[in-house]
């Protein structure tokens, strides 16, 4: 197969799309596991405040998500803009 | 066929077979490591108790080893296989049954070895809580291998079917592609699925009268923690099943080979964190049993925010298969 110029940077766009979501999906998904961890244990100690915790939490993995996102949109520019 | 085909295949799956075995020896040896070194730790605590601490280590180690025999049933299947005429397309399929089996072997190796260590530990604790903390280890360790039994059933789908009426250019890489995805995500999920069945079984030593709580959140916590795992099969088996048209460029091969890696590596980080999340829960549970519902629920919410990079790394990878 021959490849063209062109054609090398779709592929390229590609796998980076791919490599983007996928390697920027490790990390909020440890930190947000991590936040809920704490959350748990939290609610064990302290049942009592369970609204306020779970907010909390809530919030906490929201922008631990951000990061995510990121990869999302950039993963998205690749696909579809690029 | 020609004799240069032929070297390929072979080729890639005496490659693949080496890739299998060796990636898949790590996970196991680390898990029985943990295993041995928590035994250690509760036989120089309870001397007296050792008989029955060595018997619950050797019982942890055998589950955990399953993955690498997994692994080790892919590689010489994949040493002796009868390639004879086969085409191209079985070199990219036996090459990423490897992939799949080894990196699919890592995350249950590891994972099971935290169950029979906190086990081990737990008899030396609460020597009377013995029988409930074996049943609870086997449940959980049970459960961490099932990324890997995932990893096995792609690797050998991949190894014994038929592509031979397939295009080429593009399957080769989703040939590929569905070994790395499964492969990859079966890490974290088992990893994860590792962690709360460690922290059941140190909870059970803790608190012997939860275990019923405990082993109730363990396992719903587990399930969770399979889902990254279970995205990477299913991508796998829409990378495998379905046909793709011919082509000569090279943008669509790889936009299935990412398709794979994203699906793969995006499976890793929630497999993990949902693992965590159920470890904090599972400890707590033994710790106040009365909070126990709300500690399910605070559980299964966290892990499904954890859970939303998985979706978007499905998402981004279905659009690679269907749309672009």
């Amino acid at each position: 197969m021959d490849i063209s110029g062109p054609d090398l940077v779709k592929a390229a766009a590609f796998l980076g799309a791919g490599i983007s979501m996928g390697l920027g999906a490790i990390g909020p998904g440890v930190g947000e596991g991590m936040v809920a961890a704490k959350a748990c244990e939290a609610i064990g100690k302290n049942p009592g405040e369970a609204g306020l915790l779970t907010r909390t939490m809530l919030v906490g993995q929201a922008v631990s998500e951000s990061t995510g996102i990121y990869s999302l949109v950039i993963a998205l520019l690749l696909l579809f803009v690029v | 066929m020609n004799p240069e085909t032929q070297s390929i295949v072979e080729l890639c799956a005496y490659v693949g077979g080496g890739i299998a075995m060796g990636l898949g020896a790590i996970g196991a040896a680390i898990g029985e490591g943990y295993t041995a070194s928590e035994a250690n730790v509760a036989v120089a605590r309870d001397p007296e108790n050792s008989g029955n601490i060595f018997k619950n280590m050797l019982v942890g180690q055998a589950v955990a080893e399953s993955s690498s025999i997994f692994a080790l049933v892919i590689a010489i299947l994949l040493l002796f296989l009868d390639v004879e005429m086969a085409g191209i397309l079985k070199a990219a399929a036996l090459l990423g049954a490897g992939l799949c089996m080894g990196l699919g072997a890592i995350g249950s190796g590891i994972g099971s070895g935290f169950p029979g260590g906190q086990t081990c530990f737990g008899i030396a604790r609460q020597p009377e809580a013995a029988p409930a903390l074996t049943t609870n280890m086997l449940i959980g360790s049970a459960v961490c291998q099932t990324p890997a039994i995932f990893a096995m059933v792609v690797a050998l789908m991949l190894m014994f079917m038929d592509f031979g009426q397939s295009a080429v250019n593009p399957t080769w890489a989703a040939l590929i592609g569905a070994g790395v995805s499964t492969g990859l995500a079966a890490i974290g999920s088992g990893y994860g699925g590792g962690k709360a069945a460690g922290a059941s079984c140190a909870g059970v030593a803790r608190n012997p009268t939860s275990v019923g709580n405990v082993t109730t959140t363990m396992l719903v916590g587990q399930a969770v923690s399979q889902t990254p795992s279970i995205f990477g099969l299913l991508v796998s088996f829409i990378l495998i099943f379905k046909t793709f048209p011919e082509t000569t460029a090279l943008a669509p091969s790889m936009a299935l080979l990412a398709a794979g890696l994203c699906t793969g590596f995006g499976g890793i980080g929630p497999g993990i964190g949902n693992g965590l999340v159920a470890e904090g829960a599972v400890r707590w549970v033994a710790r106040n049993t009365s909070a126990a519902g709300d500690l399910m629920r605070i559980m299964l919410v966290g892990q499904a925010v954890s859970q939303s990079t998985a979706i978007y790394a499905m998402v981004v990878s279905l659009v690679l298969i269907f749309v672009i």
